[in-house]
């Protein structure tokens, strides 16, 4: 990694949901600034900036990431996935998006990309999740509106539909 | 449109919610999401880092010097272009966004900076340097009380800011008739259900027209508007405030929002430049508003049997450093229902609202109810539990009957509809209590603990607006003029093309207020749900509204949905009659089926909604004679049933009365004191249910803070007045894993006061769970003296007792509790350096040197000969914090012995201390000896003892071995003294 200094910008260039993306940044910006307010992808939200309420979980090269830990330099080269690659058409849910809306797993809506991120790659990486899995990969995550309770419910429930899509496509 | 054959009854299904495709793409539109306009500025503020003090001098010379930043404001700047904030009692004192000449709580805004971005603005905070004089401070709110105790606001004179008795029945008769009184004392602790989205507000100001532009996520209640534009010192019709489409969450709290409108509409001003203003998560946890922490003490007159005849409240309420708008109303919110559930004819009330060194408190979900109940439900148990009698056949024997309704408590609510019997007696069958006794039983069997809770509330929702005025006495209300009603409102439009549009001023923060409001006006006007487009932002320029307007006091599904259903059915009323003409029959016989007015005993004969909803814009000379337009309805509603407080200080303070009855079961660890709660069973009656899903993650909301409230949740201070869970990882909300499934049940009674018969539900287990847990803790430990939350450390000391020193002291350098919370650190010791004392003693003077051997030093520097200021960064354990260092010299004997003395601190903390050195010449050059003696208060003071004095030891052996090694060699013999001395001023966070 080039050596960097706090007086000026300095270039980074990574692939931002299937596209490459260039920007100019200090060394100190974070990821989720870099992401919100210079690109202006805002579905990234940020709750903490410390590391705890996980809502700006981002995938970087296919596991989930604390974008607000995360400085934009870091992500060099990297394949970074938001919130708004997950439906496969602007006017179409995901599998996993449509089981929130369903089974109400979101009422503000702040968490609730972290807790998508979060759950996309698990089950991606883990399509045979089971309650336990997926509660475990849940407390990273804080929510104040639902109780979680029917987020569990959203995530099993899609889990479920995309192992049929599964044994049906093979 | 394919569910047009459902479009008569949408009310009461769980269809999907409209906002949720957006909010799950990443399309939902929060503050900080809008765009703003290019030369928008950001502000940062910079906060008090003691509970009390003198503010000395603010110096902004270096941070206004600083290329980017383009103002910056202390309290007097702000003060100069405002007036202070109304204050909702009469009482001589003020209430400033901004501190001026006395800082009363951590946290409380010192200064502000304007800056072309966060990272600039926040750099410049680090450059401003102000001069405390730290007080006195007092936490616990009944210490506030004492005479000698520190006065937060001297024109005041006391920290008792108001009190006031009220008499309700005959309570002295019926305490003397009693055969029993029975009393409690219990104490809610403070905290807060911090919504996951942080304060933003975006502010302009045109100097043309004196006006201001705001846009925050502020939830209400609107009555804040008019405290917004006297502080600014403008008509409320130059303060335009809007709120963005969505918002993350609120529970109160963003009501809390409006002293940084102030504060960002005046930086505004002042940069000549729109600002924005995004607070960060350890601002708000450390300053925005939380519950009120309460200490209560609750009688009853009991008779022989159990029944309750009178109750006497004395509560004293802790509103924090000052008293801000709405407060208090907190503690007046529950004044129409504060005998609970229950028919208690008798009730003396004394309300004390104290000062002091803690965040000023506000909104949060359940507002009051959850310091009463923590009352009153324990003593109802305390009752059963004196008396002999079975808690639940207490709670029975005592409840309103279920032919009283409506009934009149004593204190003049009006509990709208209900039949607490039945609910409590299905609750007990469906939810399984009987299976759960047996399960108590079999646990205790085996030497388990084990405990079962009951609790039974009412929850109030739609706030009569004139409740707070209760405050004041009879001869005050008299001169102020009556105060009452809430104003709910909705506009129904219907545009060109024939859709139709609801427009509300309810604010919502995520409830879902757009999917229910598309069901209610969809189904009256014979539409399919997708036809109607609401829009709920609220803009005080262009919008219907009023005081009441907001998201809170659980006043959405009672009023404002029920207003839109009003609205919709006067327009439905106009749309009859014109179809009336067109089909050529009676408007009784025009009916409204999937998007047609239709002839109802001749379907054929039918038109198209459109048709007829346009015939307004198009042909409005067709319209029927006394037939008035259909292009916008707009309906204020306030029930009749909400009037102002009477002379005898009766107060119907909400129109609904919901009722909770909750039972759970809990196990307590024996060898951790962990709580885990095994069962929880709540029954709701909340009226016409008109979502079933959404009123279930209310409750399942609701009931989850309401558990991290019980068990986890406290926003601590230390006795100086340091705020000790400033972060996520001290302030513990619930995870996935510790919020359990409780089962919900309703029993419907239809409220009779409202246009749809519902009642709020979203606030009932903020009230009920807390108490209910904590009622099935007593049960498992029998402890009567309970406190929340219920943290292992807690339940321990009652398993235990309070932990006990270990028998063999350690060898540790003394550690003992300072006065007033501080922590006391002291040591002693040398170090042997290759230089000679002249040598030595150059260097501990020079800054230069003192920057390159200082751990964590950025700059030093000399202010006198012998006055020098410091920079550093120090870590200790967990808490990294930065701290600025003012370090004198004193009682100097060149170049033999030196004083040092001074005080440093940070946002994490901060110290003074005094430390002694000498040098004696050694064979190879010089030894520093060293003694000192340190008082470190703040969040860093809560930092273990043991891991404190490591870390000091280490930085100060670092300081020494940095000198030997700028003397030429040397081996610091143990922890330097000098740099012992200077590091710990540094450290003592």
């Amino acid at each position: 990694m080039p050596r960097m200094n706090a007086a000026r910008k300095h270039p980074v260039e990574f692939t931002l949901n299937g596209r490459t993306v260039r920007a100019e940044v200090e060394n100190r910006m974070l990821l989720s600034d870099l992401l919100r307010h210079e690109i202006g992808l805002t579905g990234t939200h940020v709750g903490c900036e410390h590391g705890v309420c996980g809502a700006c979980t981002v995938q970087i090269d296919g596991r989930p990431a604390r974008a607000c830990l995360t400085l934009a330099q870091q992500v060099r080269g990297s394949d970074v996935r938001t919130v708004e690659a997950l439906a496969p058409d602007p006017a179409v849910l995901s599998p996993l998006q449509a089981a929130f809306r369903r089974h109400h797993g979101l009422q503000c809506g702040f968490c609730t990309p972290g807790i998508l991120m979060s759950l996309d790659a698990l089950l991606r990486e883990r399509p045979d999740a089971d309650r336990e899995d997926i509660r475990e990969h849940l407390s990273g995550h804080l929510c104040r509106c639902t109780g979680y309770a029917t987020i569990v419910e959203a995530a099993l429930a899609a889990a479920e539909e995309q192992r049929k899509e599964e044994t049906t496509n093979a | 449109m394919t569910i047009l054959e459902k479009t008569e009854s949408l009310v009461g299904r769980t269809v999907e919610r409209i906002e949720d495709a957006g909010l799950l793409t990443g399309r939902g539109r929060y503050i900080d999401d809008l765009p703003v306009r290019q030369d928008t500025a950001h502000l940062a503020i910079l906060r008090s880092p003691h509970g009390h003090a003198e503010i000395r001098t603010i110096d902004t010379t270096a941070a206004l010097a600083l290329p980017g930043v383009f103002a910056v404001l202390t309290g007097e700047d702000v003060a100069r272009l405002t007036r202070s904030m109304t204050v909702g009692v009469k009482a001589n004192v003020e209430c400033w966004p901004m501190a001026r000449d006395r800082v009363r709580y951590v946290g409380e805004p010192v200064a502000l900076v304007v800056a072309e971005n966060r990272y600039v603005a926040e750099d410049a905070l680090d450059l401003i340097e102000v001069e405390y004089e730290t007080l006195a401070a007092v936490i616990d709110p009944e210490k506030a009380l004492a005479a000698n105790a520190p006065v937060l606001h001297p024109s005041l004179e006391t920290n008792l800011i108001n009190e006031r008795s009220f008499r309700y029945g005959d309570p002295e008769a019926a305490f003397e008739a009693a055969a029993h009184r029975i009393s409690i004392r219990i104490a809610y602790p403070r905290n807060s259900c911090t919504p996951i989205e942080t304060y933003g507000v975006i502010a302009e100001y045109d100097p043309g027209e004196d006006a201001y532009d705001v846009t925050a996520n502020f939830q209400g209640p609107f009555s804040i508007h008019a405290v917004i534009s006297r502080a600014l010192n403008v008509p409320g019709n130059r303060m335009r405030l809007r709120t963005p489409p969505d918002s993350g969450g609120s529970f109160g709290i963003k009501q809390g929002v409006f002293p940084y409108v102030i504060l960002a509409a005046v930086a505004a001003r002042v940069a000549g430049r729109p600002v924005k203003w995004i607070e960060d998560r350890l601002e708000h946890l450390t300053a925005s508003v939380s519950a009120t922490n309460r200490v209560t003490t609750l009688e009853a007159a009991v008779t022989a049997n159990g029944r309750i005849t009178a109750l006497s409240w004395d509560q004293l309420e802790d509103c924090g450093a000052h008293l801000r708008a709405p407060e208090p109303a907190t503690l007046y919110r529950m004044h129409g229902n504060m005998t609970g559930a229950y028919a208690i004819e008798n009730v003396a009330i004394r309300n004390r609202v104290v000062l002091t060194n803690k965040t000023p408190t506000g909104l949060n979900r359940g507002f009051g109810g959850p310091q009463i109940y923590l009352a009153l439900e324990r003593l109802v148990h305390k009752i059963a539990d004196e008396l002999g009698l079975d808690r639940l056949d207490v709670i029975r024997r005592n409840l309103v009957p279920a032919d009283a309704f409506p009934y009149r408590t004593a204190t003049g609510g009006l509990l709208d509809s209900g039949d607490y019997q039945a609910a409590l007696d299905r609750a007990c069958a469906e939810g399984g209590l009987e299976a759960l006794r047996q399960r108590r039983d079999s646990a205790r069997a085996e030497g388990r603990l084990y405990g079962i809770g009951y609790a039974a509330v009412v929850e109030p929702s739609v706030s009569n607006m004139g409740y707070i005025t209760t405050v004041l006495t009879p001869d005050e209300r008299a001169k102020a003029g009556p105060k009452n009603g809430a104003q709910a409102v909705a506009t129904v439009a219907i545009d060109p093309l024939g859709s139709v549009t609801v427009k509300v001023a309810s604010v919502p923060q995520g409830q879902g207020h757009r999917t229910v409001l598309a069901q209610v006006v969809a189904e009256r006007l014979g539409l399919p749900m997708q036809a109607v487009y609401v829009n709920t932002e609220l803009d005080t320029s262009r919008d219907a509204w009023s005081i009441a307007s907001g998201n809170y006091a659980s006043r959405f599904a009672p009023a404002v949905a029920g207003a839109a259903a009003l609205a919709a059915d006067r327009i439905r009323r106009r749309l009859a009659a014109i179809a009336a003409g067109q089909l050529n029959v009676t408007a009784d016989r025009v009916d409204f089926k999937a998007g047609k007015l239709v002839d109802r005993d001749n379907p054929d004969n039918a038109v198209s909604f459109g048709r007829v909803a346009a015939a307004s814009h198009w042909a409005p000379g067709t319209l029927p004679d006394g037939t008035d337009q259909t292009i916008r309805e707009t309906v204020f509603w306030t029930p009749e049933q909400l009037q102002a407080p009477t002379a005898a200080d009766g107060i119907n303070s909400s129109l609904c009365h919901g009722f909770i009855f909750d039972f759970c079961g809990v196990e307590i660890d024996r060898a951790t004191g962990q709580v885990r709660i095994d069962s929880y069973v709540t029954m709701h009656d909340c009226g016409r249910i008109l979502h079933p899903g959404m009123v279930e993650g209310q409750v399942r909301g609701g009931f989850a803070q309401a558990v991290g409230a019980a068990l986890y949740e406290e926003y601590a201070y230390g006795s100086d007045g340091s705020f000790l869970t400033g972060t996520l990882a001290d302030y513990l909300i619930p995870t996935v894993m510790e919020t359990p499934e409780p089962v919900i049940l309703h029993h419907e009674t239809p409220s009779p006061f409202t246009p749809l018969g519902a009642k709020g539900v979203g606030e009932g287990n903020c009230m009920s769970t807390p108490v209910c847990i904590a009622n099935a803790v007593a049960d498992a430990l029998g402890v009567e003296d309970i406190r929340l939350p219920l943290s292992p450390s807690r339940v321990s000391e009652w398993l235990y007792g309070e932990e006990r020193p270990p028998s063999k002291p350690q060898n540790a350098i003394p550690v003992a509790t300072g006065a007033s919370g501080q922590r006391m650190l002291t040591g002693s010791g040398s170090a042997d350096v290759a230089a000679t004392r002249g040598a030595v003693w150059a260097m501990l003077l020079d800054p230069n040197t003192l920057k390159a051997i200082i751990p964590g030093a950025h700059e030093v520097r000399k202010v006198t000969d012998t006055h020098f200021r410091a920079e550093v960064t120090l870590g200790i354990g967990p808490v990294k914090g930065r701290y600025r260092a003012d370090i004198r010299l004193s009682d100097m004997v060149e170049p033999e012995a030196v004083t040092l003395s001074g005080g440093t601190e940070g946002a994490l903390g901060s110290g003074r201390g005094m430390g002694r050195i000498t040098l004696a010449d050694t064979a190879t050059g010089t030894r520093i000896a060293y003694r000192y003696e340190a008082a470190i208060g703040g969040k860093v003071a809560s930092v273990g003892g043991r891991l404190l004095d490591g870390a000091a030891r280490v930085v100060i052996g670092q300081f020494f071995q940095a000198l030997a090694r700028h003397a030429g060699g040397g081996t610091p013999r143990s922890v330097g003294f000098l740099q012992r001395l200077s590091a710990l001023f540094r450290r003592r966070r």
